[in-house]
């Protein structure tokens, strides 16, 4: 028997939560962006399991269309952070709340 | 009884299957080291070991003995769960691979000429012909899987993370700095990897080893082989394969006339030993891949005229010829350790990323044209 | 039931470790464990009989991006976060959103699972790499071309982030950053 939709979106819900409430407590930069990185992947979660169930290989299409995006997120991200480090000698979200340096 | 015996059958096949595999590939493993001394000797105008044994033979099993019997340092202000962590992943990268090894072709029936021997015997003479039955057409691999080329390639680029939390972890900035051009490195090389692949993906038209094993036996003579057609991405594929194993002539992450040991500087005893053999087992591996991709894996042309195939003789000659081109890469690293002096790092970049990606994507682009154009 | 065990095991690996990612204030072990949990997901795809996407979950996320990630860690030299000691609205802010993002997952949970809805076919291909290529360049060939440009615009942008200034520039801000600091 094999586990059904309802189990894997569940999974996926409660990665999601996980993730959301890790944005807003976590206050290094990079810890930012992994829990980000963690919410994409539960959603690419949901976007396999009904592609399964459908028996459709459009949704793990979309897969591959937000790993892509997610690459294109860490290099310019930590591009940013890097940029960012070299001004404030810090990655703490909090130090980044003035919009100069 | 039967019923059971039935559902355990794959099971006990696919272990006796992952033993033989794991235990064969882990000795020639072994005896690679042996050779490299032995051989690097040679080049060098020495003898190499010759005391454990007629020749050094036993060398390997002594040196694990000392790797095991050695005392096991751990640094005091390391992180000690990282410390642990790094060689057991870098390890087990190196092993995943295994699981896809195609050893050699399906052989028809491999245990039909034993029943007429076995007809008399009596509790032999019925299992002999239940099993041959389940045997027929047995691959000569663990795993078949759809996206071969990639697995390997993903799970290789997952042996990173050994190399570089060992350096973060040991707390010593030579660690640090080799872990550090280590992560750089692999990351760099793997792109030029992965592009000189896809030419043989495209010809190929499967990214399954078997499959594109079975592909280079059924073309034109031309194409029987893909370092024919496909000798750019050959020989980027061969250079990116030293720099993703961390050999001479780019060992930058070990370099011990720069960094002392380079990652592996805290490690001792049997961790380092798993350094050590994850190491050698990679080379094993991309030498697989290289035999695979580019020079037919398992399949020889004439073969087939002298043995029919499907025939054990078949599948055992072959099994032989795909070792021999793999026992042929072996020696080409460790000839080229003994020949070639290092490189400096921003030469390593500069190369990787300046010559060898443009090279195989050229190589990307003209494959696709060609392919185009002849099946207009 | 093989795969019903196979797929609590991966569940409950992948969620102990998006806690332990959330719960590590050092930004290492953090990253650690997102790996963990790719790889997690990576065999849940694989019971979802979506190997490709699986493989490619291994070799993008915790080949490339997370090598990136472990590598600016490393690079930076990072040390743990510091304790959160303003801005302590966002405890009832961060509880409120899991609460509430909690319960729709088990609102969709109970939802989808009073619908009635046919078992999955078993012999679907709509996981091999043929059928996702096939889709790829024939329906959805603008969308991937567009993403083909966003990741040339990621790689110049980053080029052009990451550019050193020129070294006097630098140290001048460097030698300012420590004074304010200093103060």
């Amino acid at each position: 028997m094999e586990p059904s939709l309802e189990s894997y979106l569940a999974l996926s819900g409660i990665l999601f939560t996980i993730g959301a409430v890790g944005v807003i407590y976590k206050r290094n930069a990079i810890g930012v962006f992994m829990c980000i990185e963690l919410m994409l992947n539960a959603v690419n979660l949901t976007f396999v399991s009904f592609s399964r169930y459908y028996g459709d290989a459009t949704g793990q299409l979309f897969v591959f269309m937000v790993m892509s995006v997610a690459a294109a997120e860490a290099a310019v991200g930590l591009g940013i952070i890097i940029a960012f480090f070299r001004n404030r000698i810090s990655v703490d979200v909090d130090d980044a709340s003035i919009l100069k340096f | 009884m039967e019923s059971a015996l039935e559902t355990a059958f794959p099971f006990i096949v696919y272990s006796v299957g992952i033993l033989l595999a794991f235990q064969g590939v882990l000795m020639i493993v072994a005896y690679t080291v042996l050779a490299e001394r032995k051989v690097l000797g040679w080049i060098q105008g020495r003898i190499g070991p010759n005391r454990v044994g007629p020749w050094g033979v036993l060398q390997p099993f002594a040196d694990l003995l000392k790797f095991i019997f050695k005392e096991d340092l751990v640094p005091d202000k390391s992180t000690k769960f990282v410390y642990f962590l790094a060689p057991l992943v870098a390890l087990t990268c190196a092993l995943l691979p295994i699981a896809l090894y195609p050893f050699g072709p399906r052989i028809a029936d491999p245990l039909g000429w034993l029943v007429p021997y076995t007809a008399g015997i009596p509790y032999l003479g019925d299992a002999v012909p239940w099993i041959a039955e389940r045997a027929i057409n047995m691959p000569l691999t663990i795993a078949q899987l759809d996206v071969g080329v990639l697995f390997i390639l993903a799970i290789t680029s997952v042996g990173v993370y050994g190399i570089a939390l060992a350096g973060w972890s040991s707390n010593n900035k030579y660690s640090l700095m080799g872990g550090l051009r280590s992560s750089a490195q692999m990351i760099s090389y793997e792109l030029a990897m992965g592009a000189s692949i896809i030419g043989v993906v495209i010809l190929a038209g499967t990214l399954d080893l078997n499959g594109i094993i079975q592909a280079q036996s059924a073309g034109p003579w031309y194409m029987r082989w893909y370092i024919i057609p496909q000798f750019i991405g050959f020989m980027v594929f061969l250079i990116a394969a030293f720099a993703e194993t961390n050999r001479v002539p780019f060992d930058l992450p070990e370099a011990e006339t720069e960094l002392v040991a380079g990652f592996h500087t805290e490690y001792s005893a049997l961790k380092f030993a798993l350094f050590f053999m994850a190491e050698y087992v990679n080379m094993f591996t991309v030498s697989v891949l290289c035999t695979v991709l580019f020079l037919g894996g398992w399949y020889t042309p004439g073969l087939s005229y002298l043995f029919p195939v499907g025939s054990i003789p078949y599948a055992l000659a072959s099994h032989v010829t795909f070792l021999l081109k793999i026992f042929a890469f072996l020696f080409l690293y460790i000839w080229i350790r003994g020949t070639l002096p290092r490189f400096r790092f921003d030469q390593l970049m500069s190369f990787g990323w300046k010559f060898l990606l443009p090279v195989a994507i050229g190589n990307v682009i003209l494959t696709i044209v060609i392919v185009y154009l002849l099946n207009m | 039931m093989v795969s019903t065990v196979i797929f609590f095991l991966f569940a409950g690996f992948a969620i102990a470790c998006a806690i332990s990612m959330v719960y590590h204030k050092n930004p290492l072990y953090s990253a650690i464990s997102l790996i963990g949990v790719f790889i997690a997901l990576a065999g849940l795809y694989v019971t979802l009989a979506a190997t490709f996407i699986a493989v490619t979950q291994i070799l993008v996320y915790a080949g490339a991006i997370m090598v990136l990630v472990v590598f600016v860690i490393m690079l930076l030299n990072l040390d743990e976060d510091k304790p959160l000691n303003r801005l302590r609205y966002l405890y009832v802010v961060g509880a409120g959103l899991g609460v509430a993002l909690l319960a729709q997952t088990f609102f969709i949970f109970y939802a989808v699972l009073k619908t009635p809805k046919s078992p999955a076919d078993p012999d679907s291909l709509a996981g091999s790499p043929m059928s996702i290529g096939q889709a790829m360049y024939t329906e959805y060939l603008l969308p991937v071309e567009i993403v083909g440009v966003m990741l040339l615009m990621a790689i110049i942008g980053a080029v052009i982030l990451v550019r050193r200034m020129e070294q006097p520039e630098m140290e001048a801000v460097i030698e300012q950053e420590s004074e304010n600091r200093i103060e």
